[in-house]
């Protein structure tokens, strides 16, 4: 989505190719932390976030009758506040718990693993993963890679969108726009260190007013996240509306993906060609279906020809 | 607010009520989450609803809507129960010691000199008694059963946290919790502030519920210091600006007020708003009104106003009753009002009973609408389906819609909650042809003043001699307003002590109020402003955030009224010999000789500590409990039931029917009769905002139409299961006045309470909505609510209102 040419690339989705590493990140990778605590639902990083990004999505309704709105992500609202109303037995307590959502961007991205495109998910040196929609073929296999549920694919351009960490901005030594705009100072960004320690300390005020499982949100099933929580109730993620206990990439992209996709896409390569012939004379509904069907193919074929080289020892 | 945004930092408890600063002021409402962090501070929120602010608090108390006398009175009497008083503070910085008058008395919630059929009261007895001197009469050891510490008690005794559970709902736990926080500010090193807004104001006792809680904060040695005061979060980003420049009705600039029908005598009209001191030695600032309102009139009258003519005193307006915008839609009713101009004004969705609004607006022969937006009032003619039911053809007022700027641009000030005059440089040139409000008063003056001049007319004279100094006639900029609020020298000024020093050339800016004379040789439109522009230039386009102390006290940024004084009344931070109470939160300290500090103090500089007192606006030098004669309804806050009431009797005093609801509240003829009962419309309405919208104007801005695309009302799971009503169901919410029709947003933050035996359910009802809007159209919230006004303020009481909630 956006431009990169400050940004060195450290992984790209679909592609053998090494990735330069001659420069380092001597500034460390970067993190924005959500204090769960000291967000009041505002909204105001929805609003930058739209304006920044230049998005507009629908007037919705009222229809679900909560303060959820827009009610989901789309391809057109990278984040949305998650309210919950949660009842706590232990204290007899009443919690309000709000959750600005959005993409984690996971150190070890399963939508990058899993998207079979060269060259449509990046992620940098310092740690955000980003979407280059030029190069989405909207297979939608990054929706199924992500332990989120974070991707939309547009109704309009068949392609995958998503918060982008305004990687524009951090480029050139920016915050992300909801950063900039959180009133209450529970949205923070800088190096990855920098938010472990403001959380840590964040974290021991909350144990101190009585959340003994406050804690900072890291998941490691992921290889740790770009965006991290604070949350009062770290021993329950669950709580704040569908942030997962445990995230983990599912297991058939990681064998796919992690081990046999590289070679599975050589073999893909006469089929791509089709595919794209395909696309120009079809449009782009029919590509998904026929992308899956063409690498569950390849997969079954790359599967039999490994099992026969076990075979064949 | 006493204090200001950034003080609130320094606060170690914080008491939300009345109001819900993270909903309405989330900028703000940063610095309750800095004290949270850097301060350890301790974050309360009492509030019908849990809310937006209660979602990041420590604690949340529940409390039934117009039931916060009986809540606040109960921490009164708790913290003089318990002896969780500041005592240093209030024997030398309060009323405490002063006896009260003889005759004065209270029975059965109505005091002396209630006279039932006129709802006023004779104040003659609500006074001190006073010496042969004319000062007040004191106990120091504060057992004269007649003394202020003595009648607060009598008057407090029967507030007890049992009555508030059953008034207020509000479980005597939680209250006590409430209690015990706000009591651990007694002491010296610990300071709690309270935060309120349109919540505590918009009820028939509103004014009073404030006085209850300025009162607890006197109690506790909280007012006046860094991270204490009664801080009131203002709705828009003028209003302060509108309240300090005397736009209200029966105000002029500065706090003065305009002359009653009675007061045809000039001398009369300034000795009663001149008062002299009540105890030896104190500043009673007020001895100064000649010079503030001299110089006003010099402002707006010029050389027209003069010694000889008492200062053109007979070109002001004498009120033959007050003028507030109930009164003003009840004469436009009765057609006694046939023109109105609404300048940056949505009456129509912001004041209460929209119907009643939209029959007197039909009744006028001209309205003019000067507002950047589409407004509701300018569309009231217009059928907008059920949500504006009219026949335009049976309306016959002509309808002038006048586009005007916005505050991005024009170039001026705003003044914020803190007091701060900040000014701002236009950003953008206006559309189409949007005119500022400045050119278009402008150029309706020069066309009445030449339309006088050709063909004459009755009295003239206030406006044909209206001082006009300006470059340009047709417009004024904002600069030259600016330079004429600060005020300027009209001849050589010397200084009074020494003539031969000269203190200010003709035509120079004055340095503050404090230069303003009586004699006619300066000019000041709005003396607490004055200091805002000098002979060094705009004080309000500074921008040094510099903090040497680290308090928050930022006097190089901006500037703030009064002489750029960040807290009031900071001399009371201050013990009797002029040491600071808190060590660590120093506001101003006397060197010996004279007041310094991080605060420009208030106090004139060389004032003894021993002898001069800290609230230099009373004539007596201390704040009051007892408020004297300047409370409609009493000197003690009282705790009275709303005009909808959903007991139909007062708890706190069941056996007097004259107390049922506030006896001096604002009744109009037209308003009896329009009171909702029990039977018919059981549950308690009440109105709010929310952190999407900002009041009626953002329903034309698509993002936050995106985050909040539809009107709705909330209702809690009990009252929803009764009902059978499931979230996100159409639901209509009638009153006896009018009803709106919305989604149903069904939530376990609204929880029904037991009041007096009995299950009470409140409907929360977001303002915002209306039929003038680019996004979805809504109905007014106001279509509910009733003309009712507090005591005092006449301000409607849209924050309590019985309904009735129905499938729509």
């Amino acid at each position: 989505m956006s431009s990169t040419h400050s940004l060195d690339i450290k992984r790209r989705s679909a592609t053998t190719t090494p990735s330069p590493s001659e420069r380092e990140t001597h500034s460390g990778e970067v993190a924005k932390l959500i204090d769960v605590s000291k967000c009041i639902g505002c909204k105001a990083c929805q609003t930058a976030c739209m304006e920044w990004n230049d998005l507009r999505d629908e007037v919705g309704t009222l229809a679900a009758g909560v303060y959820d709105n827009p009610t989901d992500l789309t391809a057109d609202s990278w984040t949305v506040m998650r309210f919950t109303e949660y009842e706590n037995e232990a204290t007899g307590n009443l919690e309000w718990l709000i959750r600005k959502d959005g993409c984690m961007h996971c150190d070890d991205p399963g939508c990058l693993k899993a998207c079979p495109s060269p060259g449509a998910i990046l992620q940098y040196s310092n740690g955000i993963v980003d979407f280059q929609q030029e190069n989405c073929v909207g297979c939608g296999y990054c929706v199924t890679g992500c332990p989120f549920n974070i991707p939309r694919i547009s109704k309009k351009d068949h392609k995958a969108y998503k918060c982008t960490l305004c990687s524009d901005r951090v480029a050139v030594g920016r915050e992300p726009a909801c950063v900039k705009t959180c009133p209450t100072g529970a949205i923070q960004f800088g190096t990855k260190e920098a938010m472990k320690d403001h959380a840590a300390h964040r974290i021991q005020d909350l144990n101190r007013r009585g959340y003994d499982k406050a804690g900072l949100y890291d998941p490691p099933g992921v290889g740790g996240t770009h965006v991290m929580y604070v949350l009062h109730h770290a021993d329950k993620p669950s709580l704040y509306k569908g942030l997962p206990d445990d995230p983990k990439i599912s297991p058939m992209v990681s064998l796919w993906k992690g081990v046999a996709k590289p070679l599975a896409l050589a073999a893909l390569g006469a089929a791509a060609v089709g595919s794209f012939f395909h696309y120009v004379t079809k449009g782009p509904h029919d590509v998904p279906a026929e992308l899956e069907r063409e690498e569950e193919r390849n997969e079954q074929r790359l599967e039999q020809q490994m099992l026969d080289e076990e075979d064949a020892k | 607010m006493t204090n200001h945004w950034v003080d609130i930092k320094n606060a170690d408890v914080i008491l939300i009520m009345g109001g819900n600063a993270a909903e309405a002021h989330p900028c703000g409402f940063k610095w309750v989450t800095e004290a949270k962090e850097h301060n350890n501070a301790h974050f309360m929120v009492v509030d019908p609803r849990f809310n937006r602010s209660a979602s990041v608090a420590d604690f949340y108390a529940p409390i039934r809507s117009g039931s916060d006398i009986v809540f606040l009175g109960a921490v009164i009497n708790y913290l003089l129960t318990n002896n969780k008083i500041h005592h240093e503070y209030v024997r030398n910085y309060t009323d405490f010691t002063y006896i009260v008058k003889e005759d004065f008395a209270f029975d059965e919630g109505i005091f002396a000199g209630y006279d039932p059929e006129k709802r006023t009261y004779d104040k003659s007895s609500w006074d001190y008694e006073l010496d042969a001197d004319g000062y007040v009469t004191v106990d120091a050891t504060l057992e004269h059963p007649r003394c202020v510490y003595q009648w607060l008690k009598r008057h407090y005794a029967s507030y007890t946290p049992e009555k508030v559970e059953s008034i207020c709902g509000t479980p005597k736990a939680k209250f006590l919790h409430v209690c015990e926080q706000l009591a651990s500010t007694a002491e010296s090193g610990r300071v709690a502030t309270i935060l309120y807004a349109l919540g505590w104001t918009q009820h028939t006792t509103g004014a009073q519920i404030l006085r209850t809680g300025a009162m607890i904060q006197l109690l506790l040695g909280n007012i006046g210091v860094a991270g204490g005061g009664m801080n009131a979060l203002r709705g828009h980003s003028n209003i302060q600006g509108l309240t300090d420049l005397g736009i209200l009705s029966a105000s002029l600039p500065g706090y003065l007020s305009l002359p009653n029908e009675g007061e045809q005598d000039y001398q009369k009209y300034i000795d009663a708003r001149t008062p002299k001191a009540m105890r030896p030695g104190q500043m009673n600032y007020w001895s100064n009104t000649p010079k503030f309102h001299v110089s006003l009139m010099k402002a707006w009258y010029g050389p027209a106003a003069t010694a000889e003519n008492n200062w053109a005193f007979n070109y002001l307006p004498k009120l033959d009753r007050q003028y507030d915008m109930l009164q003003v839609f009840d004469l436009m009713n009765q057609g006694k009002i046939n023109g109105y101009i609404a300048q940056g004004f949505n009456p129509l969705a912001a004041l209460a009973n929209s119907n009643n609004v939209r029959k007197g607006l039909s009744k006028l022969k001209f309205l003019v609408i000067m507002d950047p937006l589409v407004t509701e009032t300018s569309e009231f003619w217009k059928n907008h389906g059920e949500f504006n039911d009219v026949d335009s053809a049976t309306i016959q007022t002509e309808v002038f819609r006048l586009p005007t700027t916005c505050f991005a641009e024009e170039d001026g000030a705003v003044v914020s909650s803190s007091r701060v005059l900040q000014w701002h440089w236009k950003a953008a040139e206006p559309p189409g042809e949007a005119k500022t409000d400045i050119a278009i008063m402008s150029a309706l003056h020069l066309r009445l003043k030449a339309a006088y001049a050709k063909d004459g007319g009755k009295f003239a004279d206030p406006i044909a001699n209206l001082y006009w100094p300006y470059a340009q006639a047709a417009h004024p900029t904002s600069e030259e307003v600016a330079k004429e609020y600060n005020g300027r020298a009209l001849v050589d000024l010397f200084d009074p002590k020494d003539p031969t020093k000269l203190i200010r050339k003709a035509g120079e800016q004055l340095g503050g109020f404090g230069e303003m004379r009586d004699d006619g040789t300066t000019l000041g439109g709005c003396w607490v402003w004055s200091g805002c522009w000098t002979s060094s230039g705009n004080q309000m386009a500074r921008r040094d955030n510099s903090d040497p102390t680290g308090i928050g006290n930022t006097l190089n940024w901006a500037w703030a009224w009064p002489a750029n004084r960040r807290v009031l009344y900071n001399r009371a931070s201050c013990d009797l010999q002029g040491k600071a109470f808190d060590p660590n939160r120093k506001l101003v300290e006397w060197n010996g000789k004279a007041w310094a500090g991080a605060d420009v103090p208030d106090i004139a500089v060389t004032m003894d500590p021993a002898t001069v007192g800290p609230f230099i606006m009373n004539p007596e030098g201390v704040a009051r409990f007892f408020a004297r004669k300047g409370m409609n309804e009493g000197p003690f806050p009282t705790h009275y039931e709303a005009f909808d009431n959903p007991l139909g009797y007062n708890p706190m005093y069941p056996k007097n029917k004259l107390a049922v609801i506030n006896p001096a509240a604002r009744v109009l003829e037209s308003t009896k009769g329009t009171d909702g009962t029990a039977a018919e419309y059981p549950h308690v309405g009440t109105t709010y905002r929310l952190t999407e919208h900002f009041h009626y104007w953002t329903k034309h801005v698509q993002l936050n139409n995106i985050v909040q695309p539809e009107q709705f009302v909330e209702i809690g799971e009990a009252l929803a299961q009764e009902l059978g009503i499931a979230t996100g169901q159409q639901v209509k919410v009638s009153s006896k006045r009018g009803f709106v029709k919305a989604a149903a947003v069904v939530t376990k933050r609204l929880k029904a309470m037991q009041i007096e035996g009995k299950t009470v359910h409140h409907v929360g009802i977001p303002i915002h909505w209306g039929f003038s809007s680019t996004g979805r159209k809504g109905y007014m919230a106001n279509n509910l609510t009733a003309s009712i006004g507090d005591g005092n303020s006449n301000t409607p009481e849209s924050k309590t209102f019985l309904v009735k909630v129905e499938k729509a």
